[in-house]
């Protein structure tokens, strides 16, 4: 099985993904594939400020619960109210739809994440 | 130790599954995913492949004694053909497991009881029933034949229908918990009417070398299931599972707390019995409840039940997001001051308390 990667997008270990341009923040295509039908998301207010690496909400599958980790150190800026009633997006369009919040972050943050070849590495 | 394997598994693979580690077996967990295929069994059939369940046959002069001994239900109620649920439990009342217990019809098989204990508890429950025929000289031979056989679920509305196509007619006369031999794709089958999916249907067991040709005969009319949605699907009906909803050393319950006194017949004599009859003279602290939660969130195994003030009076067991109902569900323990139905409680969600209304199953 191969899982979409896309280049201008920075990644975790961890399957979060931040876009460098808009500061959205996400997981992954394998991570969404590997939880299964997504049900619930628990994520942070407009304005909570997030620390890199730190756990930052909650996405639940029907078979499992996975913590979301913080790709870079920001402030809050939005949160996709989308998922409240809509959580299988994540599944339907993790990189698109399915997005989760997005940062205010200093750029230089993005030293400690992977780009898209060094992910695709990893879940190869 | 490595892993046990159905005699499927091959086939799984192909079919694209992914696996998960249950009771010591790598299964699938699902095929197309657990919303579709719950959905499936609900509207249409679906077909499981439960092999990693035990199976456990007893034969010889003593076997009906031994059989009653060792569950909770009257095995002398059975006719051949006849099966019933029942508990597995030790000498204070609390629940080992639970168990189907066959007396086999007479055109299937050669042992006179088969019972099916659950996934990774076939070999205890071997020593359990050979240590208690030895220690009471009961003649009768127990033989593990787990890994001799392989089962499959079908279950659904349709399940009636594909079911009697490929093992006859006849499988349409079996009440519940009723079972018979019958050839499926040239393999004989126990077929049997159970299942935990609160839905018709049928479970076959069959030797292994025919696990390939019975799951043909269907796997390409209804829609291969895997442990994911077999978990859901149960949990929608308030159905225990064993290790999740009871555990001996974790979670020790008797089958009076867990909500499943009609299998337990005080009138017999058995391991345990003294104990329940005691349990159930002095009452029960807590009882075994659904409930759903009335706020985002989903329950899950281990949460704690409280008053709406805070006051733990319970624990969640079993908890997923309905995929029918699409809300969220949950089976666990709490106090028995607490267990009417309608009752507001909150469930501990990772720290926040979240409202619940007490709701007995099925959902």
């Amino acid at each position: 099985m191969s899982f979409d990667v896309p280049d201008d997008l920075q990644y975790l270990e961890s399957h979060e993904w931040i876009d460098p341009e808009t500061g959205r923040v996400g997981i992954s295509d394998f991570a969404q594939d590997e939880l299964g039908d997504v049900v619930f998301v628990e994520l942070p207010g407009v304005g909570d400020d997030l620390e890199a690496g730190g756990e930052f909400g909650v996405v639940e599958s029907i078979k499992a619960v996975s913590d979301i980790y913080a790709p870079v150190s920001g402030e809050v800026t939005a949160v996709n109210e989308d998922l409240a009633d809509q959580p299988e997006l994540v599944n339907e369009d993790p990189f698109g739809d399915g997005w989760l919040v997005e940062l205010d972050f200093d750029d230089a943050d993005l030293e400690d994440t992977l780009d898209a070849d060094e992910y695709h590495d990893q879940i190869a | 130790m490595g892993l046990r394997t159905p005699p499927l598994y091959g086939r799984h693979e192909d079919r694209g599954a992914s696996f998960t580690e249950f009771g010591g077996w790598d299964m699938p967990v699902d095929f197309a995913g657990i919303q579709e295929e719950h959905a499936a069994v609900r509207e249409a059939a679906g077909i499981f492949d439960v092999s990693h369940m035990g199976e456990i046959e007893v034969s010889g002069p003593d076997a009906e004694r031994l059989m009653q001994r060792l569950t909770t239900n009257d095995v002398t109620s059975l006719d051949p053909g006849d099966a019933q649920y029942a508990a597995i439990t030790d000498e204070d009342g609390v629940m080992v497991d639970d168990t189907v217990v066959y007396r086999t019809p007479d055109d299937w098989g050669d042992a006179e009881f088969l019972f099916v204990p659950n996934a990774g508890h076939d070999e205890a429950a071997y020593d359990r029933w050979t240590d208690y025929r030895d220690a009471h000289d009961l003649a009768a031979t127990v033989d593990n034949v787990t890994t001799d056989y392989g089962m499959v679920a079908v279950q659904g509305p349709e399940a009636p229908d594909l079911v009697a196509a490929r093992a006859g007619e006849d499988v349409r006369d079996l009440s519940m918990f009723e079972a018979a031999g019958a050839e499926v794709a040239g393999v004989d089958c126990l077929v049997a009417n159970t299942g935990y999916t609160g839905e018709a249907g049928f479970e076959l067991v069959f030797p292994a070398d025919g696990a390939g040709a019975v799951w043909d005969a269907f796997a390409n009319d209804c829609q291969p299931c895997g442990l994911g949605a077999r978990d859901t699907l149960r949990m929608e009906y308030g159905f225990l599972l064993s290790g999740q909803d009871f555990h001996p050393e974790d979670d020790p319950r008797t089958p009076l707390e867990a909500g499943i006194s009609f299998v337990v017949d005080l009138d017999t004599e058995f391991v345990g019995r003294d104990a329940l009859a005691a349990h159930q003279d002095a009452g029960l602290d807590q009882t075994f409840v659904g409930l759903t939660l009335d706020e985002r969130g989903v329950p899950r195994h281990g949460y704690a039940i409280t008053t709406p003030d805070g006051e733990e009076i319970g624990e969640v067991t079993s908890g997923t997001m309905s995929p029918t109902l699409n809300e969220p569900i949950g089976l666990g323990y709490v106090d028995a001051d607490y267990a009417e139905d309608g009752t507001t409680v909150h469930v501990d969600v990772r720290g926040t308390g979240k409202q619940a209304t007490i709701t007995t199953p099925p959902f």
